[in-house]
């Protein structure tokens, strides 16, 4: 396909207003009249019953509305739905005991912010602290405290799943090489926190939430059930701009079903903006891992077989749609590897830390981690280079679509290809040169490696994996993804287009303008998008939203899908018009035009236009063309079958990474001499927003490598509530890639795209890893880098 | 993130100022630039009943070099000061340092003396105050007071400042003829306050060396008739005998490392470029 629009990278339509401070995000937009606001308690304790609550003295406070409590809450509301049958209840607010620092536990309702603080110190809360649980293996032992009584203990699902022959395997192998890993928790931390307005009306039973929730929208239903009443029910809005999300934004959803029922019992709309303390502390978290890895391998460096008991900790509660972020990457748990037998065991275990949630890469750097710095110490085990492992290992391009043992379907790629491509462009060969001469002149020098693949839209089924053949029987299986766009003509001809996928800063508007123009034959500028969603107005669906790299391939997809009919629809009625086959008009410049005689031919905005002004005289047998909407579910998605195999998204994209670190032998810093990033993402859509969401992943990816950590004490005081203490890289901390593309066309998406929004997220912080690793001379390292752990190494190691 | 209620009062005239601060006392918090307090108030860290903001006072914004040092009065930004190509010459590690200090926003509205009277003990500013010399000048509605800089920092955000008193400047003593001063700090990111910071002056008679982020105050010490020679064994003893603080950030075992290290550093840096006059 030769294409006009796709491909290119025309300058943002979002960027006019964000850049001139025009942008219309949550806190922006007007209250209601009459609207309250609210400011949230929350528990100093990391475990603590409690007793009672005294709000006379905040109630009595001039402009207090309302405080709600957990009892409050509780009467108007079912715990929300998880995954995992278990008795664990959650509601969005503590009700007898809480389990985090940072869980709320009663809610002010004041006429401004300022007042609801001030209430907020006048809360008397009789709290009994417990003994409590925050390391994932110690809350596994038999004496730890219980978070959940009805739970008996802190384990809260355990599966084990072999696919393929690995005892034999192992049996056979030359080598047995394994690793165990500790992945810290990370928070994405967007630069706009939490918000919403919601309000209920009790006249058709009614919840009205205006706010940033990015999705999945399968979410909506748990919230709806939670809030007792039917989806149609629970009104979600969006506001026109979201300050980025990177997952995080999935975790406004408890918050909107407190703040809905806090409405409801107020009688008055409520607003609630997070502050960034909050945020830190309880907005949410990437899970944080306890992994053993074992490889069977052969003396050339083949791997034959993955061992993995992974243990995963989702804080006090399991939070919809947690276990995801254990379960997403089950599919290809073999890397971009070629390995033919797998067993995993899987533990879910709560402690007295924030409850997890979806978070830029989603469980990629925690599969990611251990198994690339597995690949690193393969290569010292059989004499190899860690290159030279990843060569003998990776898929093949003859065996694409290949299948994984664990029933990922990767659709395509020549993964050693931009292995090799990467080298050249990336001028490998100057790197080792680099490495030798800093080492000769003394310096800690290392080189880190990292190939992963990165799936692209998440088969709405995956999470059900974490259930056995016969709950999920008893459930009804699931499966699929459904995307959808609508794509519409105006009286006047002009194109309008809405989608269901809640962006929040990426640049949606412009993509769809692309590919709506590209079907239509019309200019880009002909074309309106709106990105807001009304789940009460517009067409959604479970897996609406924005998440897991599913814009590219899947909305964009159906967009296309959508204009492609509407086209199809209006050559019908042109060829009626002018007596012709319609599979000879073309569509371009904004006109419709026979093929082979030009003198046929219709502005497209007159043709648009017909089926309003003169719809009395278009041909009886023929579909109007008005509005087209699509919705599209790869077929490649189906349920898990009777033997655990899922295909857990619709795509996979490869990633292939290396870099050179300098450490700073007097102070431990890593300073990264070059950073390589390649990609092959299918075909790129914009190929300025695929660097633009290579380089952000990256930021990330460095952040968690070098600085960032969610951190807790052994008795569960959080530590990290402030940006003082939960350094993230900025401009000055993130240096510029050397990125590359290379584009093998999916052949499940519309458009052949695969996503690329999570990119060097998964990958950076391994490959960091193995390059300090590489510097210093170590088997592994933990993360974060700091400088002040990195020194202790050296001076541990007396370099 | 709310501050709790406080009134504010925009002084129209030193007198004023001084006047509330001795009307309140305790209760009242001078701000200049805010880049510290402001967030202080909103998260409730402080919690003053008055906030007195000296911002509106242009006899406070002066900045003065003379061949005694410089002077930075009360409302002098930090952008302005290090911004005089005067301070090169008057007052050259000021001139190197300054640059760490925040971020070039900080700068624009955090002043001189506003982060001296906050005396974080991370903070670059004290530890230059410290390692250069020289005299905090506090005026009250009783009168007015140099405080030498050796005597003013009391502890973490403790100075010897009384609540009736405003900082009203700020002098640096001039370098000694000849001197040569080196700084360089260890922090996370860029423009973060310092895990540690280490600061120089080394002159005929011997080297100044001062740390900031170890202590609740800046650390200094004078090596007299110190050589190159002996520079390593000197600073290796004395970062061995340190006791620093310890945080989630950095512990003891990497400031003492870092003390080492940077001090060294500095020192010798210092040392180097000492010149003939």
């Amino acid at each position: 396909m030769a294409f006009r629009h796709i491909g290119t990278s025309p300058e943002r339509v979002e960027d006019a207003a964000l850049l001139t401070g025009r942008g219309r995000f949550i806190d922006d937009l007007p209250v209601p009249p009459g609207a309250l606001h609210a400011a949230i308690l929350r528990s100093p304790h990391p475990h603590a019953e409690i007793r009672g609550i005294s709000a006379e003295e905040a109630l009595a406070l001039p402009g207090v509305a309302a405080v709600v409590t957990g009892l409050d809450v509780k009467a108007l509301t079912r715990p929300f739905l998880v995954s995992v049958r278990s008795p664990i209840e959650h509601y969005p607010i503590a009700v007898d005991r809480a389990r985090y620092v940072g869980e709320p536990v009663a809610v002010v309702l004041a006429r401004d912010r300022y007042v609801a603080e001030d209430a907020l110190e006048l809360i008397e809360v009789d709290y009994a602290p417990l003994p409590v649980a925050v390391d994932p293996i110690a809350a596994l032992e038999d004496d730890a405290p219980v978070l959940h009584a009805a739970n008996g203990s802190n384990l809260v699902s355990d599966r084990s799943f072999d696919y393929g022959e690995v005892d034999a395997a192992f049996a056979a192998a030359d080598h047995k090489v394994s690793i165990k890993t500790v992945y810290p928790r990370s928070l994405a931390s967007p630069v706009e926190c939490f918000g919403m307005i919601a309000d209920y009306d009790p006249h058709e039973d009614v919840y009205d939430v205006l706010t940033h929730f990015q999705g999945p929208y399968a979410i909506q239903p748990v919230m709806a059930m939670a809030l007792q009443v039917p989806s149609s029910r629970l009104r979600i809005r969006t506001p026109p701009d979201s300050g980025g999300s990177f997952g995080v934004k999935q975790g406004v959803a408890p918050y909107a079903v407190l703040m809905a029922v806090a409405a409801r019992i107020a009688k008055r709309p409520v607003k609630w903006i997070e502050d960034r303390m909050e945020h830190l502390t309880a907005a949410g978290s990437a899970t944080n891992r306890v992994t053993k890895l074992e490889a069977a391998v052969m003396a050339d460096g083949k791997v034959t077989a993955l061992r993995w008991d992974q243990i995963e900790d989702v804080g006090a509660y399991l939070k919809a749609p947690e276990p995801a972020t254990l379960y997403r990457m089950h599919a290809c748990m073999t890397g971009a590897y070629d390995i033919p037998n797998l067993a995993i065991r899987n533990r879910v275990v709560v402690t007295n830390k924030t409850p997890t949630g979806l978070n830029r890469g989603f469980g990629g750097p925690q599969v990611f981690f251990p198994l690339e710095q597995l690949m690193r110490k393969i290569g010292r085990v059989v004499g190899r280079d860690p290159l030279g492992i990843i060569r003998r290992n990776l898929v093949r391009p003859s065996r694409m679509p290949y299948t994984t043992p664990s029933g990922g379907i990767f659709d395509s790629g020549d993964y050693g290809a931009l292995v090799e491509q990467a080298l050249l462009e990336g001028n490998f060969a100057d790197l080792e040169e680099t490495r030798s001469r800093a080492r000769h002149a003394g310096k800690l020098y290392g080189i880190g490696y990292a190939a992963c693949v990165e799936p692209t839209i998440s088969n709405m089924g995956y999470i059900t994996t974490v259930l056995s053949p016969e709950e999920r029987e008893r459930a009804g299986p699931k499966g699929g993804a459904q995307a959808n766009a609508t794509v519409s003509v105006d009286p006047l001809g002009g194109v309008s287009v809405s989608i269901a996928s809640t962006p929040q800063g990426q640049g949606h508007k412009t993509v769809i303008r692309q590919v709506v123009a590209e079907a239509l034959g019309i200019a880009p500028e002909a074309v309106r998008v709106n990105a807001e969603l009304d789940t009460a107005r517009d067409a959604w669906s479970i897996a609406s939203g924005n998440y897991s790299c599913r814009f590219a391939g899947a909305v964009a997809g159906a967009a296309w899908r959508a204009a492609n009919e509407l086209k199809t629809r209006l050559a019908r009625i042109a060829a009626a018009k002018f007596d012709v086959p319609a599979e000879l008009l073309d569509f371009r410049d904004g006109k419709i035009i026979h093929r082979e005689n030009t003198n046929i031919g219709i502005d497209f905005k007159r043709l648009a236009g017909e089926s309003h002004w003169a719809a009395a005289t278009l041909p009886k047998d023929l579909p109007q063309a008005l509005s087209v909407t699509e919705f599209w579910s790869p077929e490649v998605l189906q349920p898990p079958d009777n033997d655990d195999r899922i295909n857990g998204s619709a795509a996979y994209g490869f990633i292939f990474d290396f870099c050179g670190v300098e450490i700073d032998r007097a102070t431990g810093h890593v300073k990264i001499d070059r950073y390589i990033s390649a990609h092959d993402a299918g075909r790129l859509l914009h190929p300025a927003m695929a660097d633009g969401q290579t380089q952000g992943g990256f930021a990330h990816g460095l952040g968690a490598a070098l600085m960032e950590e969610l951190a807790y004490d052994k008795d569960g005081a959080f530590l990290s509530a402030s940006l003082a203490d939960y350094p993230m890289p900025t401009a000055c901390e993130v240096p510029t890639l050397k990125i590359v593309h290379r584009e093998t066309p999916s052949p499940v998406t519309p458009l052949g795209a695969k996503g690329i929004g999570e990119g060097a997220t998964m990958s950076a912080p391994v490959c960091l890893a193995n390059a300090v690793a590489d510097a210093l001379g170590l088997e592994q390292v933990d993360l974060p880098l700091r400088p002040a752990k990195i020194a202790a190494l050296i001076e541990a190691r007396g370099l | 993130m709310k501050p709790a209620a406080f009134d504010y009062l925009r002084a129209e005239s030193l007198g004023e100022a001084l006047d509330a601060l001795t009307q309140y006392g305790e209760d009242a918090r001078v701000i200049a630039g805010g880049q510290s307090l402001g967030p202080m108030l909103n998260m409730r860290l402080s919690a003053p009943a008055v906030l007195v903001d000296i911002m509106g006072l242009p006899e406070l914004d002066r900045i003065e070099f003379s061949d005694d040092g410089a002077m930075a009065a009360a409302g002098a930004t930090q952008a302005r000061f290090m911004g005089r190509l005067e301070l090169r010459r008057a007052q050259p590690l000021l001139h190197e340092a300054m640059p760490w200090i925040g971020h070039v926003q900080t700068r624009s509205r955090g002043t001189v003396c506003g982060s001296l009277a906050n005396a974080d003990p991370a903070a670059e500013l004290p530890l230059l105050l410290a390692v250069v010399g020289g005299a905090a000048i506090a005026q009250s509605s009783s009168g007015q007071r140099a405080i030498p800089a050796t005597d003013f920092f009391l502890g973490m955000f403790e100075t010897a400042l009384q609540p009736d008193e405003l900082l009203l400047a700020v002098k640096f003593n001039a370098p000694t003829p000849g001197a040569g001063v080196a700084f360089r700090e260890v922090a996370e990111r860029h423009g973060d306050f310092a895990i540690v910071a280490a600061a120089a002056a080394a002159d005929a008679d011997g080297v100044t060396l001062g740390f900031g982020g170890l202590d609740d105050r800046p650390h200094v010490t004078r090596f007299d008739g110190l050589n190159k020679a002996d520079a390593k064994q000197a600073v290796t003893d004395l970062a061995a005998g340190l006791n620093p603080q310890s945080d989630p950030k950095a512990d003891a075992t990497y400031r003492r490392r870092l003390a080492r290290e940077l001090g060294l550093e500095v020192v010798l840096k210092a040392m180097e470029r000492r010149h003939a006059v």
